[in-house]
């Protein structure tokens, strides 16, 4: 019984991702935007802010691009989440998530294959955006073992992001809660030390700054990534908690959607 | 309906601005999302004004010309998608059964937008200001920047309905949304045009002419009368409508044949 109950969410699970990564891919629409955004943003900071890194006190020894590279990463990852949330709430909309209600003996492996999508279209995306970073010239000094790490503290942003994302769908049940989704998203990421390092900024911003939990996301990547590791238990701390925490919602989340029939 | 062109206009921008004024959905984020980011530039870039050859020692009143912009990007999503559920939902196919005529039609589909750049004008100049923003132009500024704006948001609304008489869709100008983004974060937003030091980005900076806008509004906030960026500011604004408005009423021909 117990093995047909873990085969029944595993098969749920490949059913859903499969065919929200075949929409991912077969969609330029979806396509796209997941690839261009993040590297409209890294051409833009890196780019257009380059001379940031000649700022009094800004002393990161990879460089500006490095420095962008990683809230670009980071913020890729929860987007790709995000992004699987709007698909999740448009597929509830047109009544495809009713269905998947219906058939899926365990529901539990509809939220799970969702966020197996998220990983896969996240995966997407850092292969391109880490190759564009890499053409134009950015320099890691960071060992194999800490790269893996900042590439583990992503995949730990995109499963909070995803999770958080479905318990909006599947409350919401709408794209209409798409805001819902991405503003929150959007507004955590750029109150973090986005374009100087936390002890650069001042005023109401550094307040902010500091205790939000992304900034020891933000600074234990960069740190990684110029192999001068900083805050990283915190970092991993609050990248297993953000999943944890944001499970329970999306499993609230789905009881919701149960409830609404 | 009379069949005078200005009687023409003056119902469909009627029922425009109202159309626009009723949806807080419409004017909310155009006011918020940009203030957002100003706050959100603002703190975490004021280190930049330390930098040698910085405009001014206040970001604040460097970053303020963004707003702007990015509010008249909302005015392609805004106008866009207006008529493009006007298509969707037969309006415009009801519309074209009437003597109406196209240059109405798309005149008064854009007083929604002027509407909403002048509300937006106001809330970002007067954020500003509070938040400690200069002007160096004076009261006389803020009048021609209030016009600047204006005109930036009803040249940008053009696209918008170019987009939806092309595409018929509003997913599709929902789309563009991205697009448009580009042209603001390729351009000198966040740092002068002298201080964009990567040689490519420099290059892009120097052709777009979002970076020209952004310096017309600028000029005006920071030197006070440069006739020169003001002169280039309302000139690409008015090519850019000018454009808008050629491509939309073409587009405007094709589909009523098609209808």
């Amino acid at each position: 019984m117990s093995e047909q109950r873990t085969a029944g969410v595993g098969a749920v699970a490949r059913g859903v991702a499969w065919r929200s990564i075949h929409n991912f891919l077969t969609n330029p629409a979806f396509l796209v935007p997941a690839l261009m955004f993040p590297l409209f943003f890294f051409v833009s900071f890196a780019g257009g802010l380059a001379a940031i890194g000649e700022v009094p006190g800004f002393d990161f020894p990879s460089g500006y691009t490095a420095f962008q590279f990683v809230f670009v990463l980071l913020q890729s990852a929860a987007f790709g989440g995000v992004f699987t949330g709007f698909a999740m709430a448009r597929d509830f909309e047109s009544g495809f998530g009713r269905r998947y209600m219906l058939a899926a003996g365990h529901r539990s492996g509809i939220v799970l294959g969702y966020a197996l999508a998220a990983l896969f279209r996240a995966f997407v995306t850092w292969t391109v955006l880490t190759t564009v970073a890499l053409v134009a010239g950015m320099e890691i000094a960071g060992s194999g073992a800490e790269i893996a790490a900042l590439y583990a503290l992503a995949i730990l942003v995109n499963i909070a992001a995803t999770l958080w994302a479905a318990g909006v769908a599947l409350r919401v049940r709408s794209i209409q809660g798409g805001p819902l989704m991405q503003f929150p998203t959007f507004l955590i990421l750029f109150l973090a030390p986005v374009y100087v390092p936390l002890d650069l900024l001042s005023g109401w911003i550094h307040t902010i700054a500091s205790i939000n939990p992304i900034t020891a996301l933000l600074e234990a990547g960069r740190g990684l990534i110029s192999g001068d590791p900083v805050l990283v238990g915190l970092a991993f701390a609050i990248g297993v908690a953000l999943p944890f925490l944001f499970g329970l919602w999306a499993r609230g989340g789905l009881r919701s959607a149960e409830a609404a029939g | 309906m009379s069949s005078s062109l200005g009687n023409q206009i003056g119902q469909l921008a009627r029922r425009s601005v109202l159309r626009t004024l009723r949806q807080p959905a419409q004017i909310v984020p155009a006011l918020v999302f940009p203030l957002f980011l100003l706050a959100v530039n603002t703190g975490g870039l004021k280190d930049a004004t330390s930098l040698p050859g910085f405009p001014t020692d206040s970001y604040l009143t460097f970053i303020l010309a963004v707003p702007f912009i990015q509010g008249a990007l909302f005015s392609v999503m805004n106008s866009g998608t207006d008529l493009a559920r006007d298509i969707e939902t037969g309006f415009l196919n009801r519309l074209a059964l009437t003597p109406l005529r196209g240059a109405a039609l798309l005149s008064g589909l854009l007083a929604g937008a002027f509407v909403l750049g002048v509300i937006q004008a106001i809330v970002y100049l007067a954020v500003g200001l509070i938040a400690g923003a200069e002007l160096a132009a004076g009261p006389a500024g803020a009048l021609v920047l209030l016009l600047l704006s204006v005109t930036i948001t009803v040249a940008f609304g053009t696209i918008g309905l170019f987009a939806a008489l092309r595409f018929g869709s509003g997913e599709a100008v929902q789309g563009l949304f991205p697009v448009f983004f580009v042209f603001l974060f390729l351009s000198a937003m966040t740092l002068p045009l002298d201080l964009l030091t990567t040689d490519w980005f420099h290059t892009i900076a120097s052709v777009n002419p979002v970076t020209y806008l952004l310096e017309a509004i600028r000029s005006l906030l920071i030197e006070g009368w440069n006739l020169g960026d003001l002169a280039l500011g309302f000139g690409i604004a008015a090519a850019i409508g000018t454009l808008g408005m050629l491509a939309a009423g073409s587009a405007l021909k094709t589909r009523l044949v098609r209808t």
